[in-house]
């Protein structure tokens, strides 16, 4: 009975007008990164740029010395790679353990996990920077890793074992049976089953650690490794009015993580939200 | 698979209901024909996560009760760094803040989050661009984000331009530098960000509404309004709860776009708890009073969370 009528398509329209609407910020940023440096504060912001100018791209790229944008985007790329690497490693076999083995101590280890999951972060910022730093572990990339593997292991131990809960205990036996160790059946059979958890820990954690700038603004602040949101800020901060470079700035903060959206949208989507139809 | 996660700074997740539950119970009697893996393989974890999460929490609440300022000597003052919270004008304000923040990008992210899942739920050829579209902001960085909207705010932004194009040139103003104009631009920000968040939320609700009962409802003559309020709304009353509640936490740390926007001022009047913390203690190095300002948004935040797990888990108590 619900079918596409005049109605449904002057709705359809309707909501393409609002969306792009709402997405005339990201027609803002474009065009005034494009900008040379005398047309940003001569010209109306929403006019395009008489001439399409790179000026901006180059100089935010060629920038050095602390706050380099390139070396930023650098440090931010080794953080979340390792930092998803710790995540997917540590986190599939400590789920794995957690959800096979029934004893008192895996649901114990369980409980610990999901109720860290809901601990708030923000009280044990000040003892973790401490420790960090009295261990020599802030304001370096190693340390950055190994904060971000604790502070997100709990979500990966969580996808994981509800995933392992949910995949038939036959293939390890099948593995085992045909003379597998069971490091061998755990690497070589289940894990490789698990790329839909992988996918999902990946781009959750990937996006938060990549993202973020509260972390990284107090654990690296100060030294010579920044990451890309922290070498953003500090940059914006010294330029006054120079729109198109902060833009310049910070679309090369967004490209990254679009090209990623765009090719996975619906696993960002349902990562997201997917769980909640539980 | 189910988990959801906001995206502000620092994160909160919420623990699905049926998570609780004890794994299901290995059939009795039957030993299982392997070990799965070794019980060593769980110890990294758990290290971590005792220390990051656990030790690091607690040892937290302990500074909160003290003097300490990063080095040498403290002592045990008691509950003095409250009395110093709740005295101080400016620390009452960025309480305020908070919630202020908090609760209005809760309703308005919820308001427009659900109107948008209405309106390309069903039959519109390109939903799916929609969505892909009107979710693209929730994964960027909101520190990016804030830096367009700053632009947008300027005195001699497009904001302003567009007043002064349709004659309304008495608006105008410099909003990132008024005392109450302020804290709007940044919750603009912020729901401008998280509405697809919300969005999607909502569309994965809609799912369940099976068609042929609004189509049922449709036919006994029940009006627009009629389905909404009768048929949606008790099918995604879960969905409204999440959103809700996650919404809520999220907003009570919001930080990235404060610092990026205005930072925390003019004034102090766009400091909350979270901008609060970071200055206090780690730019004047007052670690046990922005510890104490730590555990006050903790125990706010906290509270919210545990409703959350509440209502989730009631729902699920309801189903059943």
């Amino acid at each position: 009975m619900f079918r596409y009528t005049k109605a449904t398509a002057v709705r359809e329209l309707l909501v393409w007008v609002v969306t792009l609407i709402g997405l005339l910020p990201f027609y803002l940023l474009v065009v005034t990164a494009l900008k040379p440096d005398e047309e940003v504060l001569t010209t109306s912001a929403v006019a395009p740029p008489s001439s399409i100018d790179f000026g901006a791209f180059v100089e935010v790229l060629t920038t050095t010395g602390r706050n380099s944008i390139p070396m930023s985007i650098l440090n931010s790329v080794i953080i979340t790679a390792g930092a998803i690497f710790g995540l997917v490693l540590l986190g599939s076999v400590a789920a794995y353990v957690i959800a096979r083995r029934t004893r008192a101590w895996t649901n114990l280890t369980y409980y610990l996990v999901l109720i860290a999951i809901i601990l708030p972060a923000q009280l044990g910022t000040v003892p973790l920077y401490i420790g960090a730093r009295s261990v020599g572990l802030t304001g370096n990339a190693l340390g950055m890793i190994l904060l971000w593997i604790g502070i997100l292991l709990p979500l990966s131990v969580f996808l994981y074992a509800s995933f392992f809960r949910g995949l038939t205990t036959e293939y390890e036996e099948a593995a085992v049976i045909d003379g597998a160790t069971p490091t061998q059946a755990f690497f070589r059979v289940v894990l490789p089953l698990m790329a839909p958890a992988t996918g999902t820990v990946a781009i959750l954690a990937g996006l938060i650690v990549w993202n973020d700038f509260f972390n990284s603004l107090i654990f690296l602040g100060g030294s010579e490794t920044q990451t890309l949101p922290v070498a953003m800020y500090t940059y914006v901060g010294g330029l006054v009015s120079a729109w198109n470079k902060i833009f310049a700035v910070v679309i090369i903060s967004m490209v990254p993580i679009l090209l990623f959206y765009m090719f996975a949208q619906k696993r960002f989507i349902q990562g997201f939200a997917g769980g909640l139809k539980g | 698979m189910t988990v959801t996660i906001d995206e502000s700074s620092t994160r909160t997740l919420t623990v699905p209901p049926e998570a609780w539950n004890t794994p299901p119970p290995r059939k009795r009697g039957k030993k299982p024909l392997i070990s799965f893996g070794h019980w060593w393989w769980a110890l990294p974890a758990v290290v971590l996560v005792i220390a990051v999460h656990y030790v690091a929490t607690l040892t937290g609440g302990f500074f909160a009760f003290t003097d300490w300022t990063g080095l040498g000597d403290w002592s045990f003052i008691g509950l003095d760094n409250f009395e110093r919270i709740f005295q101080d004008p400016l620390m009452l304000g960025a309480v305020g803040n908070t919630l202020f923040l908090a609760f209005a990008s809760v309703i308005l992210t919820n308001v427009f989050g659900l109107l948008f899942a209405l309106a390309i739920n069903r039959m519109l050829k390109s939903r799916y661009i929609l969505r892909t579209l009107l979710f693209m902001p929730v994964v960027l960085s909101p520190l990016a984000v804030a830096y367009v909207w700053k632009f947008i705010f300027q005195f001699d932004g497009p904001l302003n331009g567009f007043l002064g194009l349709i004659g309304l040139e008495s608006m105008q103003k410099v909003w990132l530098a008024d005392p109450t104009w302020s804290i709007w631009a940044i919750l603009i920000t912020v729901v401008w960000q998280q509405t697809g968040f919300t969005m999607v939320i909502y569309l994965a609700g809609l799912a369940s509404v099976p068609i042929e009962v609004e189509e049922a409802a449709a036919l006994d003559g029940a009006g627009i309004w009629g389905r909404f309020r009768y048929v949606i709304v008790p099918a995604i009353r879960p969905s409204i709860a999440i959103a809700t509640t996650l919404g809520i936490i999220q907003g009570l740390r919001i930080f990235d776009q404060i610092l990026a926007l205005t930072g925390g001022g003019p004034a102090g009047a766009t400091e909350t708890l979270a901008t609060q913390v970071y200055k206090q203690a780690f730019s004047l190095g007052q670690f046990g009073f922005g510890s104490a300002l730590a555990l006050v948004l903790t125990v706010i935040i906290l509270a919210f969370a545990i409703l959350q797990q509440y209502v989730t888990r009631d729902r699920d108590a309801g189903k059943a």
